[in-house]
């Protein structure tokens, strides 16, 4: 299932802002790569140009590729409505339909792609879904309860839940834990650990412990100025980023002395 | 690098770019389509016999409609055909709102650009018949200047005071159920047909306490339709003032009266002032309310209190009413003044609440 | 935060010197209390009085009426005997605010959608502004374009609906004329409650939080679906709520109406047919020229109009309140 991304000198642009500056690197299938970074380095950024969710914002632009198994997905050909069918997306604060409930907000991807399926095959898809999200068993008597009745932490799952039920290829997750108590934190870390083996995962967060804890790989990125674009400073096995840097502004952001 | 993929095999990478690159109509496909619409449906016009510009346009879109949901459908699928027939809906709605307001525009400022001149501004219609050209609106420009000042005296003041209280001292006191019950009362207020409220002040203020039919009447009855909406909008400016401020002063031993008045008003004075101008705008208009509650009159009364005094809207609609061609441009001309004077309240209104709003912290 | 204050006019006494004990309220608050209380209780009385005048002045009228007030069709309240009835009204309100609701919500929708979520931002404000004018445009000129201007293209269209959509009993055309239509004047109503329907679902569009517009269209959502997954559900309320202050303001709506239908007291089910009358109009129209019982007629049909727009209104702000709690909840 999982795929490969490769991303190519990549410049990423608010109209006649850039916000993220050449670009280049590639994330491994079924592994779990970390983008750190001070706030307004652009990692959010790099993080929703992998499925087009920067140009939801008007203006927005990118140069450059990101190759999804050897496809670009800004190729002529290519919609972005299907990207994001291909590439999911876990949003920061817990974002679950308000007026659906638990059951329909899984669902509700699967609603979209055109295609009517029975009853009994969405209830199929949502318990595995929430189960894929570890949820299932804290939410199967209330299926048809409102999804923000849930706890935080249980809101966020669904939404894990929702998202991996459109089965994509990749999984992009913004800062998924910041909104979250550390209980609920260390949740959604077990449940990362356990959707690497199926899909590819792409998390950026703010917390560095975080990012040693579960991912595989770790892209460090960093303002090149006041009011110049980001830049991916260094790229690594998470290992090394954090006992053995290259770079010293990598060391220097590891190590506490800024950002 | 990339060698890896190799090992997913040729045919996972075909699905996937099935799945990826769902295909799209080209960049020139929908100014093409509409170009094609346009034509076919001048084309067709010498076959139906549809006439005119409207008719010629009404069937373009309709072509342009079908023929992109169409195209789209058997390009995109029917998840993109939908999109891009909602999407030609809502740019369409937005024309279909757009074009009324300009006709009507247009036609205000073109007929009534006619007539208006210096004397039409300055004289009133006493001794001209409808039938004969000449005669002004001095007398209904004076009296709607007066009427609405009035309500404008009595309202703006009466409205800032309601929403004082709910906002600042009912929620704290011990009349909070008396506050809600305003409130509501205040939103039912709204939705009080104007010529409903022409009838309250008629048999309250006419037929029961004997006042006469007068520009004061007319006062009364523009009063209350203005009321609430001064009611709703200062509050929502009490509501944006910065609770810590009000704490800062009250920390400051200042009570909460001067507080109210030397801090939070001057703090949200500036919408206060334009949602009684906005007020005062949609009121100047009205005219059921007028009919109802002054009589006619084509001369110059200065008093708002005693005798027949007119004023814009019933100028117009008496004007209009005589039928006469003269008298018809008369009321073009009254209708052009009084979108003006209702625009100017409205721009002032708008560029006070840009470059003086609240500043929100 | 307190020291950027700038002191107010009096030099406030020092505790020590006033002491912290004293009135609980002090005199200059209880006058402004009792001022601002004051106007509140005055929309109250206002309100009240409204409902006791009317009904107090309608009496005389009901009384000496010797129709069936709510089904009769006839207008002679000055005859004696009185005869008059309100069903030729209210088939006219109705039919002219359902005319209007027909055109104007889905109009008023889409125009909301169109400045929230397509129109680019710049222009969006600007279409705003131009949407709030129409809202500012007196009703009477709107009567007068709609008598002089609208009416000439939509003649056209009438006759076009007698052909081709003839067989439907209301857009049969007997009388081969197709002005002062209520087709015409519902149309003129739609274009004035338009600017309040779309007002306010555009306010309520606005607020739907980006996160749930992300997340449909993360989950790989046209924008159509999109709005569909995401706005509608969450503006629904709102958008209910909207359309019913519209419908409040097409019942109520006066003068245009006044000006461009051809009044007449009867049942006419042919709306692209000259005729016509609604309670609001039928007011302004026969004013000046009713008696005493006359006028007590008006009076009695406008009480029959503020009831029903009491209603209409009590129930938008009844489905808005309801909204507020659920969002509260969240």
């Amino acid at each position: 299932m999982a795929k490969r991304i490769d991303v190519t000198d990549l410049d990423i642009y608010y109209g006649s802002f850039k916000a993220v500056e050449g670009a280049t690197l590639s994330i491994e299938p079924r592994s779990v790569t970390a983008f750190i970074g001070p706030s307004g380095c652009g990692k959010s950024t790099m993080l929703r140009a992998l499925n087009r969710m920067h140009e939801v914002i008007p203006g927005a632009y990118v140069e450059g590729k990101v190759l999804l198994d050897g496809e670009d997905l800004y190729g002529a050909n290519v919609d972005p409505v299907n990207v994001r069918r291909t590439i999911g997306m876990v949003f920061q604060r817990p974002n679950p339909f308000p007026t659906m409930s638990i059951r329909d907000n899984v669902v509700a991807g699967l609603r979209l792609d055109g295609t009517r399926r029975k009853k009994a095959e969405l209830d199929e898809i949502a318990e595995r879904s929430l189960r894929g999200a570890n949820l299932w068993d804290e939410v199967k008597d209330r299926l048809h309860r409102p999804g923000s009745g849930l706890s935080g932490g249980q809101q966020q799952r669904l939404c894990i839940a929702r998202a991996i039920a459109v089965e994509p290829q990749v999984l992009l997750m913004d800062e998924p834990c910041s909104a979250l108590d550390p209980i609920s934190t260390l949740a959604i870390e077990d449940l990362i650990e356990q959707l690497k083996e199926r899909f590819t995962i792409v998390i950026v967060t703010h917390n560095m412990q975080q990012a040693a804890r579960v991912s595989d790989t770790t892209g460090f990125f960093n303002l090149s100025g006041i009011g110049k674009p980001g830049k991916l400073v260094e790229m690594a096995e998470t290992d090394v980023i954090f006992s053995n840097p290259t770079q010293q502004a990598t060391e220097d952001y590891i190590s506490g002395r800024f950002g | 690098m990339s060698g890896i993929t190799s090992f997913e095999g040729d045919q996972s990478t075909a699905l996937l770019r099935m799945a990826l690159s769902g295909r799209r109509l080209p960049r020139w496909g929908v100014p093409a389509a509409a170009v094609v619409a346009l034509a076919a449906a001048i084309g067709l016009n010498a076959v139906t016999g549809i006439d005119g510009v409207a008719g010629t346009l009404v069937v373009a879109i309709l072509l342009f409609v079908a023929g992109q949901t169409g195209w789209s459908f058997s390009v995109e699928g029917r998840r993109h055909a939908l999109d891009r027939l909602a999407t030609t809906a809502i740019y369409a709605t937005f024309a279909l709102a757009l074009a009324p307001l300009i006709g009507l525009l247009a036609t205000v400022v073109v007929k009534g650009s006619q007539v208006l001149s210096s004397s039409f501004l300055t004289t009133s219609m006493r001794s001209v018949s409808p039938r004969s050209e000449g005669g002004g609106l001095y007398h209904a420009l004076l009296g709607t200047l007066e009427q609405v000042g009035i309500a404008a005296l009595i309202g703006v003041p009466l409205g800032i005071l309601t929403a004082i209280y709910l906002v600042e001292y009912a929620p704290s006191g011990s009349s909070r159920h008396l506050a809600r019950v305003v409130s509501f009362f205040v939103d039912v207020m709204t939705g009080v047909p104007s010529v409903v409220v022409g009838l309250f002040v008629y048999t309250a203020f006419v037929l029961t306490l004997g006042m006469q039919r007068s520009g004061f009447a007319a006062s009364i009855a523009l009063t209350i339709l203005m009321l609430p909406v001064v009611v709703r909008s200062t509050e929502e400016m009490l509501r944006i003032v910065p609770r810590s401020l009000r704490e800062a002063s009250y920390a400051l031993g200042i009570p909460k009266w001067r507080t109210i008045l030397k801090i939070v008003m001057p703090t949200a004075i500036a919408g206060i002032i334009t949602g009684a101008m906005l007020a005062i705008a949609r009121v100047a208009g009205e005219t059921a309310p007028l009919l109802l509650t002054t009589f006619l009159s084509q001369s110059i009364n200065p008093d708002p209190f005693t005798g027949p005094q007119s004023a814009l809207p019933t100028f117009i609609w008496d004007q209009f009413s005589s039928g006469t061609d003269a008298s018809v441009n008369r009321a073009w001309g009254g209708a052009l003044v009084l979108i003006i004077l209702v625009m100017v309240l409205y721009a002032v209104a708008k560029i006070i609440a840009r470059f003086a709003g609240v500043k929100k912290l | 935060m307190s020291t950027t204050l700038e002191p107010t006019g009096t030099p406030v006494p020092s505790s020590a010197a006033r002491g912290i004990t004293g009135a609980s309220v002090r005199p200059g608050d209880r006058v402004f209390l009792g001022l601002s209380r004051g106007a509140g209780l005055l929309i109250l009385l206002t309100m009240a009085s409204i409902a006791i005048f009317l009904v107090v002045k309608a009496i005389p009228a009901l009384q000496a009426n010797t129709a069936n007030f709510l089904t009769s069709t006839a207008w002679f309240p000055d005859q004696s005997p009185a005869v008059f009835g309100i069903a030729a009204l209210v088939f006219g309100t109705v039919m002219t605010s359902i005319v209007a609701m027909v055109l104007a919500v889905p109009v008023g929708i889409g125009i909301a959608l169109f400045i929230a979520h397509y129109a680019p931002r710049r222009l969006a404000t600007a279409l705003g502004f131009v949407t709030d004018l129409l809202a500012a445009v007196p009703s009477i000129i709107f009567g007068m374009w709609g008598l002089q201007f609208l009416t000439p293209h939509m003649e056209g269209l009438g006759e076009w609906l007698n052909t081709y959509l003839g067989f439907i009993p209301i857009f049969t055309n007997t009388l081969g004329l197709y002005s002062k239509s209520i087709l015409i004047a519902g149309v003129v109503l739609a274009i004035m409650i338009l600017p309040t329907i779309s007002a306010i679902t555009r306010e309520v569009f606005v607020q739907v939080p980006r996160d749930h517009i992300e997340a449909a269209l993360a989950l790989g959502a046209t924008r159509w679906e999109m709005v569909r997954l995401s706005i509608f559900p969450f503006a629904k309320p709102g958008m209910i709520s909207a359309a019913m202050l519209g419908l409040g303001r097409a019942l109520g709506e006066t003068i245009a109406v006044a000006l461009i239908l051809s009044a007449s007291y009867d049942i006419n089910r042919h709306i692209t047919e000259p005729g016509g009358n609604t309670f609001a109009a039928n007011i302004a129209l026969r004013w000046n020229e009713a008696g005493p019982i006359g006028l007590s007629a008006l009076v009695a049909s406008g009480l029959v109009l503020f009831v029903i727009t009491l209603v209409v209104n009590m129930g938008a702000r009844a489905v808005i309140a309801r909204r507020a709690e659920f969002s509260g909840a969240n």
